[in-house]
């Protein structure tokens, strides 16, 4: 941005001072004997800066508002804290490495490991799932489809991204879950000696389930961000490549690609922090199981949120705490997940201008 | 935009004419006919598995055949081109796949109870064997919900914007231009439980005689808690589209800073502001979570958002989808489509208006 006068120093303007003054007239056609105060721009005549001026009112406010954010966050992790301290105090076992999940016994033992298990591994296996796809969605609208296609196509992906989750968590366990379970009974069938798809059933309500629905619900934040980054890719670079005789695979391969790449990394993570963060697509696909398997296809699952959704209406007052502190945890991993896509979005953007 | 796309007809030389072979379509459909054919064979013959898995099998054979027959007569190269480009076309059409089932559903299953009924009454006294019922209570908690978010996070997030864009300088601004873009990928269950340990659980009981208390309002405080981030963000966005030399203009003429922001520069960027406010809201109005963990869910009727537990339509799909009456399902399916709706409805609006915005990058 450009070097607007940014105090009101050099804006000539303590608030008062200048409304104040605002309904003289100007000096054309006035005699200058009627002037009973000295006139505009004379030296000493301009308004002194008050000290409780509307300007400095209204940049103290904004900024207030600005600091709000910050204050916000320090909030979160302080008022989550002190209400889980008192519940992990009270905890029996070790919670995080405990698997179970019994905060309302009178001994209560509870454990994040099993939730934060699942709560990774299907965000992982929804990442594998959407990004090849969304990287050929956002290739196709920036490079392969004609004008008159993407843009609609492009507007439509971002409607899919307002449709509330709790949609595709009513779609995936009402409609989804019959080919899911189709296809995990095939896996099982031919596969089985694959330890993902091992197990003797029942399928349905399976980590794959959850995973499959969040990756449609990843898809379109994906995709957008990426097509975005996909975009900008310089036309010299790509009139480049192919200039110098590459199809146009060969020309997004080493032209439109390695733009690309701190943007959909960061676009990745920010899926990423989207699915670790979903709440009620999960708990209406996961099988609600506490243990640690990588066998994907059998009933089960949890995720952290998705056990707060489930659990939080017999809980009581250590059921409350231990999901307040379940919800630390992955308030404290998604907040690391999205610095390090922040970082690697600003860091990318201050190679940009400087390069410009 | 790449040099394909510019040429002159007659005259252009690209990778794809410059080279004297071609793979006709003929090939290309031969190779797709018998892709199917051998991979249908195979499939039912064996009894490996239905239709999808030759249609899976089909689509690898023809990938596999289509390299080997542009491999022979174009080359390498330019076969390589053709399976990315198929594969990259492929990823399209399977990402539209659910996304239709999303809507057909919706549609087919939502208008089953679509009718005055569902939209006039609520679930009190609605037993498990009772088909009517509706979402009357819920559409009000959301309305109320989502009016008071807005009403606590619009003035916090322009503001915040302001002072991003034409007060912020140095460290700090730095600072929370990055923590407005962290906060951006909050989880909303964990803004959900921030205001029940904050709001329910400390700051309530004061009001109702040491009880904590679910009421609307803290669902608000809640949803302002998501939706800053996102106002902030696009509000900022907006600010910088508008042109340096109207604020010059304006200190010219000696117009004090504030005035000028809040006569010429939010002015002119008002469309896109409004556009960014209705997408936080679309987005805020179907969070569910938040709304689960601090304002309870209620089946009746409730206007006041301070007392009393209240439902939102978010909320309500999820407590009817958990319901065991066999009418629930329909109920919460009609809910989705509303909600649904009113979503895109805000979204869509929000984008036209956004079209219509004079400002642009």
């Amino acid at each position: 941005m450009g070097d607007y006068p940014s105090s009101s120093t050099n804006a000539s303007a303590g608030g008062s001072g200048v409304t104040g003054r605002h309904a003289r007239p100007a000096g054309t056609g006035v005699s200058p004997s009627s002037y009973d105060e000295p006139p505009i721009g004379g030296g000493g005549a301009l308004p002194k800066k008050s000290r409780f001026s509307m300007e400095a009112g209204f940049r103290g406010l904004s900024t207030g508002a600005g600091a709000m954010v910050l204050v916000i966050i320090v909030a979160i992790a302080i008022f989550l804290i002190s209400k889980a301290a008192p519940a992990i105090s009270a905890d029996t076992v070790n919670f995080l490495t405990y698997k179970q999940w019994f905060p309302n016994d009178t001994n209560p033992n509870f454990g994040i490991a099993a939730l934060a298990f699942g709560t990774v591994l299907s965000s992982v296996i929804a990442l594998l799932v959407a990004v090849p796809i969304a990287l050929g969605i956002a290739l196709f609208l920036s490079h392969y489809a004609p004008k008159r296609l993407a843009n609609p196509l492009g507007f439509v992906i971002d409607l899919l991204a307002a449709v509330p989750s709790v949609v595709f968590g009513l779609w995936g366990r009402d409609v989804f879950m019959e080919p899911v379970r189709d296809f995990s009974v095939w896996l099982n069938k031919y596969f089985s000696w694959i330890p993902l798809f091992g197990g003797d059933g029942p399928f349905g309500r399976s980590i794959l389930l959850g995973s499959l629905v969040l990756s449609i619900m990843v898809l379109p934040i994906v995709t957008s961000l990426s097509r975005e980054v996909f975009q900008q890719t310089p036309g010299m670079n790509e009139e480049a490549a192919l200039a110098l005789g590459a199809t146009k695979w060969e020309m997004i391969r080493t032209a439109v690609l390695p733009y690309g790449k701190p943007g959909v990394i960061a676009a990745v993570m920010l899926g990423l922090g989207r699915a670790l963060g979903e709440t009620i697509a999960l708990a209406l696909t996961l099988g609600t199981v506490f243990s640690i398997s990588f066998n994907i296809i059998e009933n089960g699952g949890n995720s952290i949120a998705a056990n707060i959704a489930n659990t939080f209406g017999e809980a009581n007052a250590t059921g409350r705490g231990a999901l307040i502190a379940s919800g630390l945890v992955l308030f404290a991993i998604t907040l690391v997940v999205n610095m390090a896509a922040r970082a690697i979005i600003y860091r990318r953007r201050e190679f940009r201008d400087s390069a410009a | 935009m790449s040099l394909l796309d510019r040429e002159l007809p007659g005259v252009a030389m690209t990778p794809d004419n410059i080279r004297t072979q071609k793979l006709p379509l003929v090939a290309n459909l031969g190779v797709a006919l018998a892709a199917v054919v051998v991979s249908a064979a195979l499939v039912l013959g064996l009894g490996l598995g239905n239709w999808v898995l030759v249609i899976v099998l089909s689509w690898v054979l023809y990938l596999v055949g289509l390299l080997y027959a542009a491999g022979r007569v174009e080359g390498r190269r330019a076969a390589r081109n053709r399976a990315w480009q198929s594969l990259i076309y492929s990823a399209c059409l399977l990402a539209i796949l659910p996304l239709a089932s999303v809507v057909w559903t919706l549609v087919s299953k939502g208008a089953s109870r679509l009718d005055g009924n569902f939209f006039g009454t609520s679930m009190n006294n609605i037993g498990a064997r009772d088909a009517n019922g509706g979402a009357y209570h819920a559409i009000i908690g959301t309305l109320e919900q989502v009016g008071i978010a807005a009403l606590i996070a619009v003035p916090l997030g322009v503001l915040g914007a302001i002072y991003l864009v034409e007060y912020g300088r140095g460290k700090f601004a730095g600072t929370v231009r990055f923590f407005v873009d962290v906060m951006t990928g909050i989880p909303s269950i964990v803004a959900g439980l921030f205001i029940l340990s904050f709001w329910v659980l400390i700051v309530s009981p004061w009001f109702n005689n040491g009880q904590p208390r679910f009421s609307g309002f803290a669902a608000s405080l809640a949803l302002s808690v998501l939706m800053l981030p996102t106002i902030v963000r696009s509000t900022e966005e907006m600010l910088r589209l508008v042109p340096g030399p109207l604020r010059e203009g304006a200190y010219a003429l000696g117009v004090p800073q504030w005035k000028t922001i809040l006569k010429i520069v939010v002015p002119t960027a008002l469309p896109g502001i409004v556009t960014g406010v209705m997408l936080a809201i679309a987005r805020a109005a179907g969070e569910t979570a938040p709304v689960l963990l601090v304002a309870g869910g209620a089946a009746a009727i409730n206007f006041d958002p301070f007392t009393g537990n209240q439902s939102s339509l978010a909320l309500y799909v999820y407590q009817q989808a958990g319901d065991a009456s066999k009418y629930a399902p329909a109920r919460a399916w009609t809910a989705a489509l509303t909600l649904v709706a009113i979503v895109l409805i805000l979204t869509i609006a929000a984008k036209m208006l956004a079209r219509r915005n004079s400002l642009t990058r």
